[in-house]
């Protein structure tokens, strides 16, 4: 390798590395900003604001939603594995949305502590099968309160 | 110092009359097998596959959306690495290479996003949502269309490629980012079903018909990008003496 080929590579690579730091250091920055939700614990933990609309994600728990006979209204309760938040939702459900669930609504907290949405989105996991293999693997499936992809890794 | 035979080869294929040569037989030889195993990975997988235990037969978009977004990423990885030969070596063939992958990148990145949002509306409930990896994604789009607005806006050839190399180097920064989005933030696009330590999370004759679309359509991305080049170099050498003499003989 020649001389100038050595010294632009060392120029290309130089200015890759820089603007690869500055860019984790602002993506760390603004890591906060870039949740798409919080989760119900920190809810409870008060790490999340009372006044302003957010996005909160959690599992639908289990037997606990409720539909009114006369008008949209669904009421549900929205848990990770150590929090729980109940849920009023009027409108239409998007087509993944069940028991035990994770979806994701946007809305804002009641003085009361019910967070009534307005919006209302499924999540969807990343496992894929055929029905036969999901019922197989109902039995040693096991309670798992929150699927690991929802967890928060930070 | 004695050369390599890697380097031998770099400076053969880097004479673009010998490229120009080639290139028939390679485009040819990607073009068949990749044919054949996206259209039997896009066969199986809308046909053949069962259906999802969850969404039915909405996830068979999966074989459409994956192999894109892979060649969205792919694309993008391929033009840094030309880029870092084009700004380094100067070698024309990887400039080439960078003008003709960037408009069929930004197809294959505009088909996933496409292809994700018509099966969001129905599974999450929206067309689209500002989270890490829808957005990463849309990012990357601009970035392909910004190395295509770059090479028309500059008239000089060589300035425009340098401009482009450089855009290309700088925005693959983005591919990690796209990558591991769902892992590093909570995100409402799911984590990753195949690339993940564990063994991928989905059933095997839902998978195969997967990854044979996905090799597929890489050749298909391998073979239009060759064709793109060939009509890139023609139009870039078209006053040398050696396209001179080929049209003369061709005629």
């Amino acid at each position: 390798m020649t001389r100038t080929r050595r010294r632009r590579l060392l120029l290309v690579g130089g200015l890759f590395v820089g603007l690869a730091a500055a860019v984790s250091l602002a993506l760390t920055a603004f890591s906060e900003n870039l949740l798409y939700f919080y989760q119900p614990s920190e809810i409870a933990s008060g790490q999340v604001p009372t006044d302003t609309r957010f996005r909160i994600g959690g599992l639908v728990e289990e037997n606990s939603v409720e539909r009114n006979s006369d008008d949209l209204v669904v009421r549900f309760t929205l848990s990770d594995c150590d929090a729980s938040v109940p849920v009023r939702f009027k409108g239409t459900l998007p087509d993944l949305f069940r028991e035990g669930q994770g979806i994701v609504a946007y809305g804002q907290l009641e003085p009361g502590g019910d967070f009534v949405a307005d919006e209302v989105l499924a999540k969807h996991d990343e496992n894929y099968m055929s029905p036969d293999v999901a019922e197989a693997m109902q039995d040693d499936q096991g309670v798992s309160c929150m699927p690991t992809n929802m967890q928060a890794q930070r | 110092m004695a050369k390599s035979a890697f380097m031998r080869w770099f400076h053969r294929f880097g004479s673009l009359p010998y490229f120009y040569g080639v290139s028939v037989p390679i485009a040819r030889a990607l073009a068949v097998p990749g044919v054949l195993l996206a259209a039997w990975g896009v066969y199986a997988g809308l046909v053949l596959a069962p259906a999802d235990y969850q969404q039915g037969d909405a996830f068979r978009i999966i074989y459409i959306h994956v192999p894109s977004a892979w060649l969205s990423m792919f694309g993008y990885t391929s033009m840094a690495v030309a880029g870092v030969v084009a700004l380094v070596w100067r070698l024309k063939l990887a400039e080439i290479y960078i003008v003709a992958a960037a408009p069929i990148g930004a197809s294959f990145t505009f088909l996933a996003l496409a292809t994700g949002s018509i099966w969001g509306k129905p599974m999450w409930g929206t067309w689209w949502v500002w989270d890490a990896r829808l957005t990463s994604e849309l990012i990357l789009l601009f970035l392909y269309l910004g190395v295509i607005a770059l090479h028309n806006a500059i008239e000089s050839p060589r300035t425009a490629a340098r401009a482009c190399a450089l855009l290309s180097v700088v925005g693959v920064i983005n591919v990690p980012i796209i990558h591991y989005s769902v892992e590093w933030w909570n995100t409402l696009h799911q984590g990753p079903t195949i690339t993940r330590f564990d063994r991928p999370a989905m059933d095997l004759d839902m998978l195969w018909p997967l990854l044979s679309a996905a090799l597929g359509f890489t050749l298909i991305f391998g073979w239009l990008t060759l064709w793109g080049m060939r009509v890139q170099l023609l139009w870039r050498e078209r006053r040398s003496r050696w396209v001179g003499r080929m049209l003369e003989n061709s005629r």
